[in-house]
């Protein structure tokens, strides 16, 4: 690397939600290849998806300046604006909304994460409580049920797959929904000889590496957890100590669990009773190094809020907390002996307004960290609990996530003012009255985040290259709207030198200390917190609540009765989407790299149930549901739930301008009318859905 | 056969297409060709688990390559130092004998440049000490950089890790 035209930046990916750390090495200003963080990953590993961003920066079909609508909504006629012109406009509309209707009119969205501070920041400063994010369709119904039950957030611990004997996933294709680094982890763990269970309702790239898979009626995973607990309670095969020392609620659970035998859950899942038995056994033997994999995306079904507990309860009573090969708590700044990372969300005064979506007041057991998005369309068209007029949605799709799309863009089309920042179009952009383009990850500095985890440090996202377009780093544009709203004082810094300065100024480092790794470490080794006396429960009893307090003071029961899922009505199928390797949430499958490994997606049925429609392999078949209905190729397989479709999530896209996906394949989320619901987690039930097939 | 190779760890590979996406973007590629493609194959019912193979398709790099001898022009050749095995284009007349000759489908044809190219173990990086990208960026470690006779001890320790996993003891 001795030419002076050729650099390395350490940076962090920001192409899913794991957020990887990357080493760019740049030529000429011009990504020359995405890798790993050889410091973080072990290597320069790094996952299709980041790598192929080389080619997303190089794109022409990105959004390449700021837009603002020049026609009606969704009529794809823009004109190109300067970013006073853009910036301006939106000022003056959010400025018209604030002083008619009150901050709290104004609602944000974005993918969540760690570097959402800025995005948090703005909307507070506004006087809005209304930030949410994509996890309605995501992670909420875990991360409630993780809430209620540990007080903790379900991303307050890390999954030790380096010490695990045993593990239980659930759904969880983790070696094709993939973070690098825990695929990574995690076959390694497979090579040190760790065994793991695998249930879904179709076969997967997991499910054949997996020791016992089963294939699942949806809904029936929580059957199978039943049927554990009530073997383990039953033999006492529990972790005496940890009980003890740690969960409330174990005489409740010992009543509700008595009917669910390894016999009743047979019935319910078509696991043997036998094998039920063996399982519980062999995870009591592995105790207490067991990872039973809370999910990623737990949006499936109305009570996946009690499944996800249910994993909870295993947790507590094979004593996996804070134990090598088990769930480590995330240790932070303060752990470490520093003060924290300075956060500008802090800054503007707090918000007494009460949300838009009704947590807090209508549903007190869920959490305003993640929101419920799916509530928006409904508050925009019923004006309750009060008007909503303003929209800015930050990198993110609901129209794609989302299920029932059409209903929700009936509540955006009400709004006053729609904005959407993004790299990219997406199906919200494109319905937007402005589109900001943010510079791209590669082509930006983000603020500090802090990595929490049992070894905590200090990350940055750093520029590679200059921007290609007419874009503009998050840090800029925030401050350029925040002035012109008078709430400028919130966001003390011109450059993000100096509002890296301000960040880091309590813990006394400083920029230039990122140069050599790309990260700050906070702790030379990893840090575990004492499992008999100092666990963070952060519950009323600081114990971990198999009867939930939050539940029960909110009149919801901790142990509702099983509800066994109806199976689809005659002639139907239940609809279930998923992802590869190669793509993310929709948003990849424009580029033009990772576009041609994965174009089109296919519909999966079982072979047995085509052969009775007279479908083959590879056969166009009509999908239809509600009135919808869409063409697609089938793929037949004897390894999928006879009563499960199965398709890649993000397909059919309908933005004219990306014109290597625009209305390839199938578009899944549109057959799910009707599912932008609150179920008792928070999650939309995106698999409540049910299509008919048949050959065109 | 030249003095490298690359051994894939079949347990640990994922076939999550990271080698091919690695190769692409290192070699700047046009939609299309690939210098190396991770085929599936399977499921099949092993013990009853439906297992998968992904088998990884890069150039092997003949000790006496087909695609050499075919070449009218000598643009493809083989490096005398390490028997890497790769295309001067400014000799490629794009006749496509290589593709005919090769049995593995190694040579890709490059419609932008009407010229064959292919893999060429990124003998840029090999020059420099480094590992090829797809060795270099694969996800899970699956791709190893190594010597044939590294590779057949490995495969030797891969068979026998296997055969004490189907039994007791």
């Amino acid at each position: 690397m001795s030419d002076s035209t050729t650099k390395t930046v350490f940076s962090v990916c920001a192409t899913c939600s794991v957020r990887c750390p990357i080493e760019v090495e740049v030529e000429n200003d011009a990504v020359k290849h995405i890798w790993g963080n050889p410091h973080l990953m072990g290597g320069r590993h790094l996952c299709p998806r980041g790598t192929a961003q080389k080619a997303t920066q190089m794109d022409t079909e990105r959004v390449q300046h700021p837009m603002i609508r020049d026609g009606d909504r969704g009529s794809g006629k823009w004109k190109k604006a300067s970013w006073d012109e853009a910036l301006d406009y939106v000022a003056d509309k959010l400025k018209d909304i604030r002083d008619t209707y009150g901050g709290e009119s104004v609602v944000l969205g974005d993918r969540g994460g760690p570097f959402t501070d800025l995005h948090k920041t703005f909307i507070k400063a506004l006087g809005s409580p209304n930030y949410f994010n994509q996890h309605a369709t995501c992670s909420n119904s875990v991360h409630n049920a993780h809430n209620g039950m540990a007080g903790q957030r379900r991303n307050t611990v890390t999954y030790d797959w380096k010490n695990c004997n045993y593990a239980v996933l659930y759904s969880r294709n983790i070696i094709e929904s993939l973070g690098t680094k825990e695929a990574k982890d995690f076959v390694d763990a497979l090579e040190r000889g760790m065994k793991f269970i695998y249930t879904d309702a179709r076969w997967t790239y997991t499910a054949a590496k997996a020791d016992r898979f089963f294939i699942l009626r949806p809904g029936t995973e929580y059957a199978l957890n039943l049927g554990l607990i009530n073997v383990i309670v039953k033999e006492k095969l529990y972790d005496t100590e940890f009980v003890n020392d740690w969960v409330l609620g174990m005489k409740e659970l010992m009543a509700f669990i008595e009917p669910y035998t390894p016999e009743w859950a047979e019935k319910e899942t078509g696991v043997l009773a036998k094998e039920i038995n063996t399982i519980a056994h062999e995870l009591a033997d592995a105790k207490p190094s067991v990872i039973l994999h809370q999910g990623w995306m737990t949006a499936r079904s109305p009570d996946d809020y009690y499944f996800r507990r249910s994993i909870y309860i295993l947790y507590g009573l094979l004593g996996a907390y804070e134990t090598p090969g088990g769930l480590l708590f995330n240790k932070n700044e303060t752990h470490c002996g520093y003060k924290p990372l300075r956060k500008f969300v802090n800054l503007p005064p707090k918000v007494e307004k009460k949300r838009f979506d009704g947590i807090g007041w209508k549903y007190k057991h869920l959490s305003p960290d993640y929101g419920l998005g799916q509530m928006l369309p409904y508050a925009i068209l019923n004006e309750d609990p009060y008007p909503v007029k303003a929209f800015i949605c930050y990198r993110f799709d609901p129209l794609s996530s989302y299920p029932d799309p059409e209903a929700f863009k009936e509540g955006l089309m009400k709004l006053d003012l729609l904005v959407s920042v993004d790299i990219n179009f997406s199906h919200i952009g494109w319905i937007s009255d402005v589109i900001l383009p943010e510079s791209m990850y590669l082509e930006r500095t983000d603020p500090v985040i802090v990595k929490g985890g049992p070894k905590p440090a200090l990350w940055i996202r750093n520029q590679a290259v200059e921007p290609r377009y007419d874009s503009k780093p998050k840090w800029w544009i925030i401050k350029q709207l925040a002035e012109r709203l008078g709430i400028g004082q919130y966001f003390p810094y011109n450059s993000i030198e100096e509002l890296i300065a301000w960040q880091l100024e309590d813990m006394g480092f400083k920029l230039s200390d990122f140069d050599e790794k790309g990260y700050v470490e906070l702790t030379p080794k990893q840090i575990l917190f004492d499992r008999k006396t100092n666990l963070p429960f952060n519950t009323p009893s600081k114990k971990l609540e198999f009867v939930s307090s939050m539940l029960e003071e909110n009149g919801i029961p901790s142990f509702p009765h099983y509800k066994s899922p109806a199976p689809p009505p005659e002639g139907n199928f239940r609809l279930i989407t998923g992802k590869i390797a190669v793509h993310t949430q929709g948003t990849t499958l424009n580029n033009k790299y990772l576009n041609e490994i994965q174009s089109e997606n296919r519909l999966w049925m079982n072979k047995d149930e085509a052969n009775k429609l007279d479908i083959e392999n590879n056969d166009l078949v009509e999908v239809s549901c509600n009135g919808v209905s869409q063409n697609v190729r089938a793929a037949l397989t004897e390894y999928i739930h006879p009563e499960v479709v199965y398709t890649l999530h993000g397909y059919g896209r309908e933005i004219p301008l990306q014109t290597r996906t625009y209305k390839k394949g199938m578009r899944d989320n549109i057959f799910m009318k009707g599912l932008l619901e609150v179920t008792v987690g928070g999650n939309c039930p995106i698999a409540e859905c049910f299509v008919h097939v048949k050959k065109v | 056969m030249s003095n490298y190779y690359i051994y894939q760890d079949q347990k640990r590979c994922i076939g999550c297409n990271a080698c091919e996406v690695h190769c692409k973007t290192k070699n700047d590629l046009p939609v299309g060709p690939a210098f190396c493609m991770i085929i599936p194959v399977g499921p099949k019912l092993i013990g009853g688990i439906p297992r998968i193979n992904f088998v990884f398709m890069p150039c092997f790099h003949c000790e006496t390559p087909w695609c050499v001898s075919a070449c009218p022009t000598g643009a493809m050749q083989k490096r005398v130092k390490d028997g890497i095995v790769f295309v001067d284009s400014s000799l490629c007349v794009g006749c496509k004998s290589c593709i005919t000759a090769c049995p593995w489908g190694a040579p890709q044809w490059n419609a932008e440049t009407g010229k064959v190219f292919k893999c060429d173990y990124c003998k840029d990086r090999i020059d420099e000490g480094l590992a090829p990208a797809c060795v270099t960026g694969c996800t899970t470690a699956a791709l190893r950089w190594v010597s044939p006779a590294d590779s057949t001890r490995m495969r030797r320790k891969f068979f026998a890790r296997t055969l004490a996993d189907s039994k007791s003891f």
